[in-house]
């Protein structure tokens, strides 16, 4: 089986702080520890696992820039056969669309039996997959927890539902997959394993090589445009303990005792 | 003008309480539109539903259709192709149904698409502008969607309340003969329920909560030792089940249980929404995390901003200390 892997790099939430920049139209992005998206980590690890049974390869590719090649490498240190990175100037300021219609030019040139994409990125779209299986007139099932290979050539999916519950179907492939996380454990990558795959080229295709639905990409066709950030209101807001750790210790033990909390 | 729709949600006959919440949001958009209802599905269950939506909805478009007896998003997809006007603006609840429907839907459509919208600020001719929150709630984003071909939002669960409204007498519109025979790609197969786990969170006043702060799987026992002292139970978030510390039984939050303890301690718990979500009755929550900016003290009674690898075995530690020099009568067991 043939499986693209759509990834991204991100800053990581869990080992960052994200504070605004003096603007206020982005993050303050120096110091950041950027890592590959972590919903995307376990797509590619799903599609390793498929095809060490089924056969096959796994292709990576991102859309970004040279900066997002070390994803690309930390992913084929894993056991992904090929990276590939999308780049243009063109493509920049691109919505959720635009970067669909990027990675649909690209889908388009090679043949790709399973597409699978992580269910979300740092900016909560949930989008991209979605938006990729309809451009291709593939069918699509989002926040998979369990992929399996059937006889007759299908897939059995399992999506997370409401209340841990698991929705089951069968899908035709070619399709397109959000992975939730959690579906698999992804394997340790270590920095010898980046090391070997640390001077394999990476090609690198642009808006002329893809032929990119021009109409759809780029900042002035993006019909979605992030104005600022801004930091959230505090709603009432936790009253924040300001003590020593000891003091802190015994103010929560009345609070909590206070509250019924020790029994 | 363009056309707003909500798309209802129902089980068993009856509307999902998400529908409520999607007029308020539609609400939002112009207050003097009168959104319509869209409703799918088959067989006896969907005249009760629609019936219901006519007391708030002036209009409510009804598609009976076998193949939509189970909401399978490619065919929900595919009807509401054939149904809905150019530029519509459809608002679909941001959960496990709206996640597999929207982003296609916006590309067929040819419409924009913004998910997981939690405010939305009004409208400028044809101007939407929304707000969503990035990486991971730490930060809030002002967006503005273009509404000139229309739009498909998604909108988070508890962000609007629904408003007190009088009551309308609604009409429902049969569009079943306007769908035709839908076919598709994905083919639903089962449900199957989550199994129960050896302790059952659902039921315990008081729950000690361990998020990705708790960093390796070894440490859940620091968690599990404060919960003893207490005669607690650990509960986790979503990182937790995903890492394989804990069992899926053990999850608060929308894909996990819903709990309503009288004291929630959520340790090293950064507090999307989709964990809150999980989290009813109002507890006393206590928020222990070493990042100050983690969502969760938005939402906490009580913060404390400290690293809880270190915190909990001092807590645990005092907390034996004073229950062994004053053992509580009422709870000798």
């Amino acid at each position: 089986m043939e499986i693209l892997v759509c990834a991204r790099r991100v800053p990581d939430t869990s080992e960052n702080e994200i504070h605004l920049n003096d603007a206020g139209n982005d993050i303050e992005r120096d110091d950041l520890v950027y890592s590959i998206n972590e919903a995307d980590n376990y797509a590619v690890e799903e599609a390793l696992q498929i095809v060490s049974r089924v056969g096959g390869s796994v292709s990576v590719v991102t859309v970004g820039s040279e900066e997002d090649e070390e994803i690309l490498r930390r992913e084929m240190a894993m056991g992904a056969s090929h990276g590939v990175l999308l780049s243009d100037d063109a493509f920049a300021g691109s919505d959720g669309r635009g970067i669909a219609a990027v990675l649909k030019a690209f889908v388009q040139k090679g043949h790709y039996d399973l597409i699978l994409t992580g269910v979300q990125a740092e900016d909560g779209g949930a989008q991209v997959g979605g938006m990729l299986a309809a451009m291709l007139d593939y069918p699509f099932a989002s926040l998979v927890t369990a992929i399996e290979v059937r006889d007759n050539g299908k897939l059995k999916v399992s999506r997370e539902i409401e209340g841990g519950n698991k929705e089951i179907s069968e899908i035709d492939l070619p399709c397109v997959l959000s992975i939730q996380t959690g579906i698999n454990e992804p394997r340790y990558v270590g920095m010898r394993g980046i090391r070997q795959v640390a001077s394999v080229p990476i090609p690198k295709f642009g808006s002329a090589d893809l032929g990119a639905d021009a109409g759809l990409v780029g900042e002035a066709s993006a019909k979605v445009k992030r104005v600022d950030y801004f930091v959230p209101a505090l709603g009432k807001g936790a009253e924040i303990l300001q003590g020593s750790r000891e003091e802190n210790i015994a103010k929560l033990i009345e609070l909590v005792a206070a509250k019924g909390g020790l029994n | 003008m363009a056309r707003t729709f909500v798309y209802v949600a129902h089980k068993a006959g009856v509307v999902d309480d998400s529908a409520a919440e999607l007029m308020a949001a539609a609400r939002r958009i112009d207050s003097a539109a009168a959104p319509t209802a869209l409703v799918t599905g088959w067989g006896q269950d969907l005249d009760p539903v629609c019936a219901s939506l006519c007391a708030s909805f002036r209009e409510v478009w009804k598609v009976a259709n076998e193949s939509l007896a189970y909401p399978n998003a490619e065919l929900v997809r595919k009807a509401l192709g054939k149904l809905l006007p150019p530029d519509s603006i459809v608002l679909v609840s941001h959960d496990h149904f709206g996640i597999d429907l929207a982003p296609g839907l916006s590309i067929k459509t040819n419409a924009a698409f913004v998910s997981d919208v939690m405010g939305i600020e009004g409208k400028d001719k044809n101007v939407l502008k929304l707000i969503r929150q990035e990486f991971g709630g730490q930060l809030s984003a002002h967006v503005h969607c273009d509404l000139s071909t229309g739009a498909v939002l998604t909108i988070r669960p508890g962000a609007f309340k629904p408003e007190q409204m009088a009551a309308v007498q609604g009409q429902v519109v049969d569009k079943s003969s306007e769908v035709g025979v839908l076919t598709g790609g994905r083919r639903y197969l089962e449900t199957v329920v989550a199994e129960s786990g050896d302790v059952d969170i659902t039921k315990q006043p008081v729950l000690i909560s361990i998020g990705r702060g708790i960093q390796e799987k070894d440490n859940v026992a620091i968690a599990q030792e404060l919960a003893d002292a207490m005669g607690a139970v650990v509960s986790c978030s979503r990182p937790v089940v995903d890492a394989k510390w804990l069992d899926k039984s053990r999850q608060v939050g929308s894909s996990g249980k819903t709990v309503k303890p009288k004291v929630y301690l959520a340790c090293g718990i950064s507090g999307s929404f989709q964990h809150l979500a999980g989290l009813k009755g109002n507890p006393f929550i206590v928020a222990i995390n070493k990042n100050p900016k983690a969502p969760i003290f938005q939402v906490a009674d009580v913060g404390i901003v400290d690293d809880i690898l270190e915190f909990l075995p001092e807590l645990t530690s005092k907390i034996r200390e004073v229950s062994s020099a004053q053992p509580v009568a009422a709870h000798a067991s």
